[in-house]
């Protein structure tokens, strides 16, 4: 699971030195037997632990019939050799510090990770050995034998509890040796493995594609008739993608920096080029896919149609809207009372474009009505409201008091599909034509969120969100401001509701619990709340490959574990990388204040601030905030 | 009614927050929220003197004016509800605990506190099916409820410990929607831990004595819900002892004052927010046996609902006040039992029962609305109050 992100790779603080782990000056290399074994001792008990969790929660059992590489690693094996190496990686990470030596990796390393891979691969020992001497399968429900079995590689107990030291030292060798061969080699190494990886997760993707395109042949050579890749598939690739890094070192990063540093004109021209090549990307590929691909394409798109509109309320505004399904329940709910003719109360059949004009009102009037409550409490209760606000939405779909309105339990069935202008039907029988609608929505709500990013009212959000008391004292009337913050996110939430429920054909309450609304939210801070770029990118990865609430994606084994992951993802990003993965340089700058402080301090930059060296790391976080609401509100107002 | 007209007397009594609002000039949104009180206001009233109405006579047109069918309470009925209300809601209250002293002290909502109440009650129903199978849950009931409660005590705490060690501690002075967001993950986390480790289905409480099912001579109550009520007032106490007279109860006092003072004047700040952690985990754990005994059954969802709803009762009763929080939990615990009946039913909305989430959602919004620092007023930092 956590294979796509290195654990070697250099942590999120800007205060680590950019030079990377393989330079030579320095200090020695540590003597090979002179370990901090405590930690080694606490990080594989952690990592033990986690693999005992891993092992119960049925996800190698599950995963197992999912392949890597044919006959030699199945996705199942692979949730069990992840934590040994990173944690076998993560034992010899040394913090750089300003004048304090740091040691050259060597042998040390190796023997540290070893040590520690041996450790949470015991972790595996502990449980065959437990699984074999006491039947605890009343709670534990995957407390049974085929785990054992899974364990023991089907060879009994006593081959278990060896094998697994014996593959955690190697993989946590593995993992120590990452931070002693050159940077470039590593690189090489993660991209052959991240290829291989992402090869095979998206293999139904790519045999489907190929069969649209007619070039079967090459995908049976690459996939195996049962799933995974072949080896000689397997090694083809790895060899490629491993002489495209060797060759390409570098170069994609200059090529980035080179486009980062256009200006003007030149930049507008590039940022162009990249979005028409997208768009064509994004309109052909369809063509030779599927429906099962296509259906998957639909999915992603109605996520990031969401997405995009909870990044203007979180992402902007800085509201936490808990509640959002309710705008994307109120627009399937509206769209299907407006064009089904089976909507029990009043049915005008209206077609879907004309019904769209009410969705949007309707659903604007409800983010009116639940805004204008809410809009005046501080963040952590606005959360909870309109968490509370998203289930009462909920509950009354759901009542026999609304039933003649909205069909309680049983829902509204039968819905028509969207008539484009009578050129094409969209329905969920298509799913392409589907995703070509959410597509040209996508487009509409991108446009939107760019030019308000850049407009007067969205540098009026982002000082509310960096200081709500600067933005009003700099003239930034607040309440209307992020009052229109949540409309608007409403408003583009609705949309996504109303393809939904041309889509699904459908509506039930059960398709708008608040987990819903949890998912979008780690999509969002996942890719990096505030930048388009990233919300896209982190909900097509996210609910392409894992799957949303209800929706399958490209790992449907993973179906019972999704949610976990997400709340773990959740969690892991808030403390290691809250800006998202493509994060928005303004929230960086917001939520690393403090280390820039110091690292600011440590180039002894800010003796020329009148805060000089005294100033806390907690004052110079307010005043930076302050600032840059000052700065925006001005801007705006 | 609080931004309502200026008042009559001298205004410099005023603090200085509430005259900052009067200052302010009242917008769209204001008159929008001063007409939203009003309604509710009178919707809550004229619900309520429907009922009355109907209680005084059932055939009083009044009584009829909006719903025809409605039946009215008897005496028992009424008490009936009234008893579950309370039972129900000094579980809120216990959780309810969690949240305020948490809030109290780092500032920030664990919105995981209601998935340690489900830790604990799904704690509690592994150990006693285990007592069960081995038939010490019928031949020694009370033996073994003590020891389901100290062992899902410590399983609870231990659970808030380590979330606290590993979610919350490094995200110490981050934004404060951070921590926030961080719970959310924390929670999503350990419901779907439950579902992975122990299976999605719902899972029962072993068959209690007959005593405690029997409904009892005193008021017709059931022994549980006394078992209950009882319960959860010696918790409440014991829990008052210890924040109001240890030393230790001191120093979480003293850090939910001001934490940076606190630790100058030697208190160990990291190791007082530990057991203010474990304090709430252990009151979270103790509902979750109380909910066990009184619904004898537990799902991964438990946690979910509960916990909102105790958050709801800190808010109401004042956030950080701990006499707020039990109280909190007892109106909620009431309104939403008797609410729908008592206001939504006389009004003609129909399958009440099913609105009572919905009713205890409200009630919490409604609360912000007009009084936003609760009954018992909130007892918070200073820099917290924003």
């Amino acid at each position: 699971m956590s294979l796509a992100e290195p654990p070697a790779a250099p942590g999120p603080s800007p205060s680590a030195s950019p030079g990377g782990d393989g330079s030579s000056d320095d200090a020695p290399p540590r003597p090979p037997f002179a370990q901090d074994w405590r930690r080694i001792a606490r990080m594989g008990a952690i990592g033990a632990i986690g693999q005992i969790f891993i092992s119960l929660s049925n996800m190698p059992v599950k995963l197992d019939g999912r392949a890597i590489i044919e006959g030699v690693l199945s996705l199942g094996y692979l949730s069990l050799v992840v934590l040994p190496l990173a944690s076998g990686s993560r034992v010899g990470h040394q913090i750089r510090r300003e004048g304090v030596p740091h040691h050259r990796p060597g042998a040390h390393e190796i023997i540290g990770g070893a040590a520690c891979g041996a450790l949470v691969g015991g972790g595996l020992s502990l449980l065959a050995v437990l699984i074999a001497n006491f039947d605890l399968r009343e709670p534990l429900v995957n407390w049974s034998p085929i785990l054992a079995d899974l364990l023991g590689f089907n060879r009994g107990t006593a081959f278990a509890v060896i094998i697994w030291l014996a593959i955690g030292a190697a993989v946590g060798a593995a993992g120590g040796l990452l931070r002693v061969v050159p940077p470039l080699a590593r690189r090489v190494l993660w991209t052959m493995v991240l290829t291989l990886f992402g090869a095979a997760v998206l293999e139904s993707l790519t045999t489907d594609l190929a069969e649209g395109m007619g070039i079967e042949g090459l995908i049976e050579w690459f996939y195996a008739p049962r799933g995974g890749l072949t080896i000689t598939g397997a090694i083809a690739l790895a060899a490629g993608s491993g002489v495209l890094a060797f060759v390409a070192r570098g170069r994609i990063k200059g090529a980035k920096s080179r486009i980062d540093a256009l200006e003007g004109p030149a930049r507008n021209r590039a940022n162009l080029g990249l979005i028409l090549a997208t768009a064509a990307v994004l309109v052909i590929l369809p063509m030779f896919a599927g429906k099962l691909t296509n259906e998957l394409l639909a999915n992603v798109g109605l996520f990031v149609l969401l997405a995009l509109g909870l990044n203007i309320v979180v992402g902007l505004a800085g509201i936490l809207d808990l509640g959002y399904v309710a705008f994307f329940a109120v627009g399937s709910y509206s769209a299907a009372v407006l064009t089904a003719a089976t909507s029990p109360k009043i049915h005008p059949e209206l077609p879907w474009f004309v019904a769209l004009i009410g969705v949007v009102l309707l659903t604007g009037l409800v983010g009116l009505f639940i805004g204008a409550p809410v809009i005046r409490m501080r963040g952590d209760y606005l959360a909870i409201v309109t968490l509370g606000f998203g289930e009462i939405i909920r509950l009354l779909f759901l009542s026999d008091w609304l039933s003649g309105w909205f069909g309680g339990s049983q829902g509204i069935t039968n819905i028509p599909g969207a008539e484009i202008f009578g050129l094409a039907t969209v329905a969920g029988t298509d799913p392409r034509s589907v995703f070509y609608l959410v597509l040209a929505f996508c487009a509409i709500a991108i446009y939107v969120s760019w030019r308000l990013e850049r407009s007067r009212i969205g540098r009026a959000w982002m000082a509310v969100r960096e200081d709500e008391t600067v933005a009003e004292a700099m003239g930034i009337n607040t309440v209307n401001v992020k009052l229109l913050a949540f409309v608007v996110g409403a408003v583009l939430g609705s949309f996504s509701g109303a393809i939904f429920s041309a889509k699904v054909g459908s509506v039930f309450p059960a398709s708008f619990l608040i987990l819903v609304s949890i998912v979008i939210l780690v999509v969002v801070i996942f890719g990096g709340m505030g930048n388009i770029v990233g919300v896209v990118a982190g909900s097509a990865v996210l609910i392409g490959v894992l799957g949303g609430p209800k929706q399958p994606g490209l790992l449907a084994e993973f179906s019972e574990f999704k949610l976990l992951i997400y709340g773990a993802l959740l969690v892991w990003m808030m403390l290691a990388r809250p800006e998202g993965l493509i994060p928005s340089v303004r929230r960086t700058r917001e939520l690393h204040q403090e280390e820039m402080a110091q690292d600011a301090w440590l180039r002894g930059q800010t003796e020329d601030d009148n805060g000089g060296r005294d100033a806390t790391a907690s004052t110079a976080a307010t005043s930076g905030s302050t600032v840059e609401a000052a700065r925006l509100a001005g801007e705006s107002a | 009614m609080e931004e309502g007209a200026p008042p009559s007397g001298a205004p410099r009594h005023r603090p200085p927050r509430a005259r900052a609002r009067l200052l302010r000039p009242r917008t769209r949104v204001d008159w929008f929220l001063t007409v939203l009180r009003v309604a509710v206001l009178i919707v809550l009233a004229v619900g309520f003197a429907a009922f009355i109405a109907q209680e005084i006579n059932p055939d009083n047109p009044f009584a009829r004016w909006a719903n025809p069918d409605a039946a009215g309470l008897t005496g028992a009925q009424f008490r009936g509800l009234v008893i579950s209300g309370i039972a129900q809601g000094s579980m809120y209250g216990l959780i309810a605990l969690g949240y305020s002293m948490v809030y109290g002290v780092l500032g920030f909502i664990n919105f995981a506190h209601g998935e340690v109440f489900m830790v604990g009650a799904m704690t509690g129903m592994i150990t006693s099916n285990k007592l069960a199978d081995a038939g010490l849950w019928e031949s020694n009931f009370i033996g073994s409820l003590v020891f389901i409660v100290v062992v899902s005590i410590i399983v609870s705490s231990l659970t808030a410990v380590v979330m606290e060690r590993v979610a919350y501690r490094p995200l110490r002075g981050a934004p404060r929607l951070i921590p926030l967001i961080t719970s959310i993950g924390v929670s999503f986390f350990l419901q779907n831990a439950s579902v992975v480790l122990l299976g999605p289905a719902s899972k029962s409480y072993p068959n209690v004595p007959d005593w405690v099912k029997a409904k009892h001579t005193f008021l017709q109550i059931e022994g549980a819900k006394i078992l209950v009520i009882v319960v959860a007032a010696l918790s409440m106490a014991a829990l008052w002892y210890y924040v109001d007279r240890t030393k230790t109860g001191k120093a979480m006092r003293a850090v939910a004052e001001d934490a940076e003072i606190a630790s100058l004047m030697g208190i160990d700040v990291n190791r007082t927010i530990v057991k203010v952690f474990a304090v709430g985990g252990a009151m979270a754990g103790m509902a979750g046996i109380l909910w066990g005994i009184l619904f004898r059954s537990v799902i991964h969802t438990t946690g979910f609902l509960p916990g909102i709803k105790a958050f709801s009762a800190a808010v109401v009763g004042g956030i950080g006040h701990l006499g707020g929080a039990m109280a909190g939990g007892l109106s909620i615990g009431v309104a939403e039992s008797v609410g729908p009946l008592l206001i939504l039913e006389p009004l003609g909305v129909s399958g009440v029962s099913q609105l009572r989430d919905a009713v205890a959602f409200s009630m919490l919004i409604i609360v912000l609305l007009v009084k936003p620092s609760g009954l018992f007023g909130e007892r918070l930092p200073a820099e917290d109050r924003a």
